[in-house]
């Protein structure tokens, strides 16, 4: 088991305590919803059990001291990063800050040059089960050379669990309730090259859900989203964390997603500058790197902060 | 049908099926991976097989099953490790494996340009017996892996990111293909010719996807094409004594301006029917959110 860091888990678990209430109520309405899909996702109710009480919960990630580099530039300088059972975490920072690069190297895609990294408390190079990370990369399209339906393409994150065998009747079943998740299900026998930005964003999420995971990882599920399809994800997400999910992801900024964060990571030249509470609207745009107006006038209006580091 | 008499002929016809099936049973992932070009370059390749199967006295098939397979993993691992320099290694790999062809076949006292000939465009009377037995069990490793490992394969070809990810065999899944797609290639020669047979692993898919939505259909109409095209153009040949490969593919060609005018109705009514969809969506959002000067995300 990996050595705990005594220094990140008090500061996550006020976090969760502080969690807005309305959105409390919320989950309290999908409780039924929740029950039942909780059963189907997790086997052990242990997830669901540990997540609401105050135990310090076991990392399910952990990187110490992660240096990469993309050529000769170094891209992470020593980043810590722990996440618990349960927790959402949002990576923030500025383009090139080295956001993705981590991401990439927690799901085994960019090599460290030193550090450790842990899932699941095995070292990255041992860990074989992948059936239990679902993963979102940054991509503008679910789209390829050749035709392909929606249910074609998010029955390919059922694969994690498949692996070279045929699919069978839970198979099928874990990817219609993925669909059902991300309000596509209408969609499924669509071909992807007919979708929105939005619906191509929310055909990745469902298949990285598809795999029915413990941990989800995305790389701006955001990106090119449009309004009705960021508040369509948000939800699809609500109800995963409300399962017992843990996410970590990589945000341009919070928008629809803010309530559900518990913590924030912000990176800067692949150094971690900001590890705690998600930054409110003064602090956030102090942050460094912020040097962008929104033009959101919606948005503005309201109490509640949206742009972040742009 | 008198041509089915010919015990020549009969061959041809059967290893016609097997190249109508298979070439397009892989060129669909290829092409799905944007490589559509690979088969081509695997055909160069062949070619020095097929030669040093004339030098040393073998049969040229299994000779060019092992120089395409080699060619084949090498192109992937150019792939893999080449980055920036990738397509100037290909290039030579390609262009390296035709001129070595044509310079070994010239030096063995069985090749000649005649024979040389049937290899590049292929040939209907030369499918020997033994000819057929190993196209059949090679065509039955292709139909096996294709089709067998049609989820698997479409995962790796449609995200490879995110199929790592997802704990499968990435590299070993990219070496099967393009050993398999070497395999297709030697399958092929006999009837279509190294210089041809890659036009039949694309075009059929690229005909099938102008009236698909799924790969599951794709997959489905470009063999039909493969079939219909392989199958007439050998028939063509028989009667018109010109080299197959030429009549298959110009056929093949055919098919797919025949598709795309039919089925240009068709996509304009699933766009229109898209663009309703998409003004459903936005309904759906809540009021604050639409906003004529609401410019959503930078």
């Amino acid at each position: 088991m990996a050595s705990e860091r005594g220094g990140g888990a008090a500061g996550v678990i006020s976090n969760a305590a502080e969690r807005p209430t309305t959105e409390h109520a919320e989950r309290a309405e999908q409780t039924e919803h929740t029950e039942q899909a909780a059963h189907a996702v997790h086997p052990e109710p242990a997830a669901y059990a540990a997540k609401s009480s105050d135990e310090e919960r076991e990392p399910v990630i952990t990187v110490r001291g992660a240096r990469a580099s993309l050529g000769s530039r170094p891209v992470l300088r020593g980043v810590d990063l722990t996440v618990r059972r349960g927790e959402v975490v949002a990576l923030l920072g500025a383009n090139g800050s080295g956001k993705s690069t981590m991401i990439r190297a927690v799901v085994g895609q960019v090599p460290l040059n030193s550090g450790e990294l842990e899932l699941f408390g095995i070292p990255r190079r041992r860990f074989r089960q992948w059936a239990r990370v679902g993963y979102m990369p940054q991509r503008t399209t679910a789209a390829s050379g050749v035709p392909a339906t929606v249910r074609e393409v998010v029955s390919s994150g059922r694969l994690a669990r498949t692996k070279l065998r045929w699919p069978g009747r839970d198979d099928r079943a874990a990817v219609d309730r993925a669909l059902e998740l991300v309000g596509m299900a209408d969609r499924a026998k669509d071909s992807v090259n007919a979708l929105s930005g939005g619906q191509h964003q929310r055909v990745l999420i469902a298949r990285a859900l598809a795999g029915e995971p413990e941990l989800l990882i995305m790389d701006e599920p955001m990106a090119g989203v449009d309004l009705a399809s960021q508040q369509v994800l948000a939800d699809a997400l609500r109800q995963q964390v409300a399962e017992g999910t843990t996410v970590l992801l990589v945000l341009h900024e919070l928008g629809p997603l803010e309530p559900l964060i518990d913590r924030a990571v912000v990176l800067r030249d692949g150094c971690v500058v900001h590890d705690g509470p998600p930054p409110q609207a003064v602090g956030q745009h102090a942050l460094p790197g912020h040097d962008h107006i929104h033009p959101h006038a919606a948005y503005a209006a309201e109490p509640i902060r949206t742009g972040l580091l742009t | 049908m008198e041509m089915l008499d010919y015990a020549f002929m009969q061959r041809a016809l059967l290893a016609a099926v097997l190249v109508g099936i298979t070439a397009p049973a892989v060129g669909i992932y290829l092409v799905q991976r944007r490589q559509a070009i690979m088969g081509d370059g695997i055909g160069h390749v062949a070619l020095t097989g097929v030669a040093l199967g004339f030098l040393t006295g073998n049969n040229p098939v299994w000779t060019a099953v092992a120089v395409a397979s080699l060619g084949a993993i090498l192109m992937e691992l150019i792939r893999w490790y080449g980055k920036a320099r990738g397509d100037l290694a290909l290039a030579m790999l390609f262009y390296g494996g035709m001129a070595g062809g044509v310079l070994l076949i010239n030096m063995s006292d069985t090749g000649s340009n005649a024979n040389l000939t049937s290899y590049l465009f292929g040939s209907i009377t030369t499918v020997s017996q033994q000819d057929v037995r190993t196209i059949c069990v090679l065509a039955a490793f292709v139909i096996l892996i294709t089709l067998g490992l049609r989820r698997q394969l479409f995962a790796i070809c449609q995200d490879e990111e995110f199929a790592r990810v997802t704990g499968l065999p990435v590299r070993f899944l990219n070496l099967l293909l393009a050993v398999t797609a070497a395999v297709t290639v030697t399958v092929a020669m006999r009837v279509v010719g190294l210089l041809l047979v890659s036009a039949l692993m694309v075009v059929p898919v690229a005909a099938a996807q102008q009236a698909t939505r799924s790969f599951r259909t794709t997959l489905a109409l470009s063999i039909a094409i493969g079939l219909l095209v392989t199958l007439s153009g050998t028939s063509y040949s028989y009667y018109e004594d010109v080299p197959p490969g030429a009549s298959i593919v110009v056929l093949a060609i055919g098919v797919f301006a025949v598709i795309t005018v039919l089925a240009a109705p068709l996509t304009r009514r699933r766009a229109r029917r898209a663009a309703l969809a998409e003004e459903q969506c936005t309904v759906e959002a809540p009021a604050r959110h639409i906003s004529a000067n609401d410019d959503v995300r930078v």
